[in-house]
């Protein structure tokens, strides 16, 4: 049974659909991605599963029930628009945001420490929010997302104005919260994460869903007839029918090939040919980014 | 309901302990206690800011002793002295102006200034010449004993009020009071309102600026963060307010105990403190008053006795009242204001409208005092958005129960109505970046479901 599940959502802002019939389905302990060029719809939905806004039509699950204003206490929301009150105080601010989640003073406490040690932030307790750099605040909003441990969490493009270290540091802190048991709801931009970290995806273009499934299902589905294969030592490729070369490259001591096959060729086929070419040290049939799948995706509906 | 608290809190703790809030907190009533002993002291020593006036009569001498001297001015005689000289000189040799007096047209004295006098410079010279032109003329109806007649017949006619209610009962009245009262009311009022909306309405740009509000209405409803802020603020507004009247009458008394102890200065010090404690607030029909008074200390206790005749109850029960359903009126209509704009500078096309009415209500409440009983008045004290302004003018005037009531009935509807609109302007504009919003985007976002 998914965790949360969001069937036939329809909203509007006037004359402009924000969202048409968009469905989605969250497995329990799941990373699930919300892609979609800017304008799509997804800070809509995000907004509409935390119930700042509320759908013209459709329904909302979460645990198999219909959501509830109290969910709220159980999901964990990081905006892609997101701030600080500047003039307040670090520790203040973050058991503000603790006590607005329903969490009572001493146990917002006890779990804050915990949170500051872990991301080593504890010497910024007591600093006003504008002393701190743009990664740090992110750091301190991350922990008020997390910290009165959501069932469901969504992030609204989590690795912005994070440093390469910090970011790593933060993905960490995602996939350790699935282990959890969080089921994480993960909406960015950035593909290379989407590959990383997803499990499964909706992709939304003009209000409307073009893509979903498991990351590596639709990877399989677009991955055509190409396939990467790398040899021991340069090496001589034969040009015949069967396959066309996209790419050769020797560097030390091995030769990456890239090829695409023609016609209705096995890749047991391909290896048998290619075997006598010298020693294959792997072979995977080449699969597309994610980033080429969602250009070629969302071109080909424009 | 316990989230609303919270925010409240926040909302409180944070302006509570800002250094401008502390700094504004002690010395508005340190520099407010200074204006009341510096005042009177000031109309006491008679400043020595003299302006020196020349007098000068064409060819006759019968006027030109008869303008006194003020407190600020003196009058000089210059006997025979030639105008066309004096006008080019008169500032060299440290006058003021010249009052040029020719018999040829004695109702249109001429006064020579290089600035445009005051007025009451004018209506002293004018008076005093007028005075003594009536007096030459009954002279010539050659009357005997004119002198001890005209001392005779001066009299002084000062009406007292009386107000008589239901049972038949007549209690004394002050219309200058009632006057004071009703001026005080308004004012307070206006500034109340308009001081802590606007802050309503730069906390909610703020949240919106900081980006912090996604994130906060993740976890409680905008309403109860439009709620939230309104109260907090409402309540450092209170705090503040109830600070001022302590530390003013804490720094008055101190003052009054220690720097001033000359007889006479002290005790009209003393009056006009108490009358101004009486109000909580410096207004100047109460200082004149006191100042017109000062010689007559009885004629001052009659006025607080007749001040303390007020239906005092029914002025604190309405001004509470109509302080906390205006509040929560234009309060919310400011956090609207808010949400709708990115930031300060956009507000202005939004402010006019609001600002109208109070503006409005705030002159209506001055003509009010003139005639409380005025169609405007009653329409004015009857609409809510400038009701709570002019009916607390018109209440120490007496206000007939049954408009009271309608007054009052229609603010609570009107404000439960604004709340709820400006609670879905709030929810939508929140969440709006970048795009310049005007009515008639705002108009659909009240249309918005959900």
């Amino acid at each position: 049974m998914p965790l949360f599940e969001a069937r036939n959502i329809t909203k509007r802002f006037g004359d402009f659909t924000a969202l048409d019939s968009v469905s989605i389905s969250v497995p329990e302990r799941s990373i699930y991605g919300l892609l979609g060029p800017n304008g799509a719809g997804k800070t809509t939905l995000i907004r509409i599963i935390n119930q700042i806004t509320g759908p013209d039509t459709g329904e909302l699950f979460l645990n198999g029930r219909r959501l509830q204003p109290d969910d709220v206490m159980t999901i964990g929301y990081l905006p892609e628009e997101r701030g600080l009150y500047k003039k307040m105080k670090v520790g203040e601010q973050a058991l503000y945001f603790a006590q607005l989640k329903g969490l009572s003073k001493s146990e917002a406490m006890k779990r804050l420490k915990y949170w500051f040690k872990k991301l080593e932030i504890v010497d910024w307790w007591g600093k006003k929010v504008e002393e701190l750099s743009k990664g740090m605040q992110q750091k301190v909003q991350f922990v008020t997302t997390v910290l009165h441990e959501p069932k469901l969490i969504i992030f609204d493009e989590p690795f912005t104005g994070f440093d390469p270290v910090n970011a790593n540091i933060i993905k960490n802190e995602i996939l350790f919260l699935r282990e959890r048991g969080a089921t994480i709801i993960f909406s960015t931009h950035n593909m290379s994460s989407v590959e990383e970290l997803c499990d499964n995806i909706t992709l939304i273009n003009k209000a409307r869903t073009i893509l979903e499934g498991s990351v590596s299902q639709i990877r399989k589905e677009w991955a055509g007839n190409e396939y990467e294969m790398v040899f021991n030592g340069e090496i001589k490729v034969p040009v015949n029918g069967l396959y066309d070369i996209l790419e050769q490259n020797s560097e030390n001591g091995k030769t990456i090939l890239r090829i695409s096959t023609k016609g209705e060729i096995s890749s047991n086929e391909i290896l048998q040919t290619l075997m006598k070419s010298g020693n294959i040290i792997s072979f995977n049939p080449a699969l597309p980014s994610m980033n080429e799948i969602f250009i070629r995706v969302v071109e080909s509906r424009n | 309901m316990n989230k609303v608290s919270v925010i409240i809190k926040r909302e409180y703790l944070t302006r509570v302990r800002k250094k401008s809030f502390i700094i504004m907190t002690v010395l508005a009533p340190l520099l407010m206690a200074s204006l009341i002993l510096v005042m009177p002291l000031m109309m006491m020593s008679g400043s020595k800011e003299y302006k020196k006036i020349a007098v000068i009569e064409e060819s006759t001498s019968e006027f030109g002793n008869v303008i006194p001297d003020t407190k600020d001015a003196d009058f000089e005689y210059l006997p025979g002295a030639d105008i066309n000289e004096m006008i080019n000189k008169f500032e060299s040799e440290g006058y003021y102006g010249i009052v040029y007096i020719s018999p040829l047209a004695i109702n249109n004295p001429v006064i020579y200034s290089k600035k445009q006098p005051p007025i009451g410079l004018l209506e002293h010279i004018s008076g005093s010449l007028e005075k003594e032109i009536e007096k030459k003329k009954l002279l010539q109806y050659n009357i005997e004993n004119l002198d001890s007649i005209l001392k005779q017949i001066r009299t002084n006619v000062s009406p007292v009020t009386k107000i008589v209610d239901e049972a038949g009962q007549t209690t004394e009245t002050s219309t200058g009071v009632a006057m004071g009262l009703a001026y005080l009311g308004g004012l307070l009022m206006y500034m109340l309102v308009f001081i802590f909306g606007s802050q309503v309405m730069r906390g909610v740009i703020e949240e919106k600026t900081n980006r912090v509000v996604e994130v906060i209405v993740s976890s409680v409803r905008p309403a109860q963060l439009m709620m939230g802020k309104i109260i907090g603020i409402a309540l450092v507004g209170l705090t503040q307010f109830m600070i001022w009247i302590f530390l003013t009458i804490a720094t008055v008394a101190i003052l009054r105990g220690t720097v001033l102890k000359t007889g006479n200065m002290t005790e009209v010090t003393q009056n006009i403190t108490q009358s101004v404690m009486e109000s909580n607030q410096v207004n100047v029909p109460s200082v004149q008053e006191a100042q017109e008074l000062s010689p007559e200390l009885a004629e001052f206790s009659k006025v607080f006795e007749t001040a303390m005749n007020q239906n005092w109850l029914l002025i604190i029960f309405s001004f509470v009242f109509y302080f906390i359903t205006g509040y929560l009126l234009y309060a919310s209509i400011f956090a609207a204001i808010g949400s709708a704009v990115d930031n300060e500078t956009e507000t202005q096309q939004f402010m006019l409208p609001i600002t109208i009415p109070i503006i409005l209500a705030l002159f209506v409440a001055i003509g009010t005092m003139q005639n409380p009983e005025s169609q405007l008045s009653l329409w004015f004290s009857l609409i809510p958005l400038t009701s709570p302004i002019v009916m607390m003018a018109r209440i120490p005037f007496s206000v007939p129960a049954w408009q009271l009531v309608v007054s009052m009935a229609l603010m609570v509807v009107t404000f439960i109505a604004f709340v709820w609109m400006a609670a879905k302007v709030y929810r939508t504009g929140i969440l709006m970046y970048g795009k310049k919003t005007s009515w008639k985007e705002i108009w659909k976002w009240l249309r918005y479901s959900g």
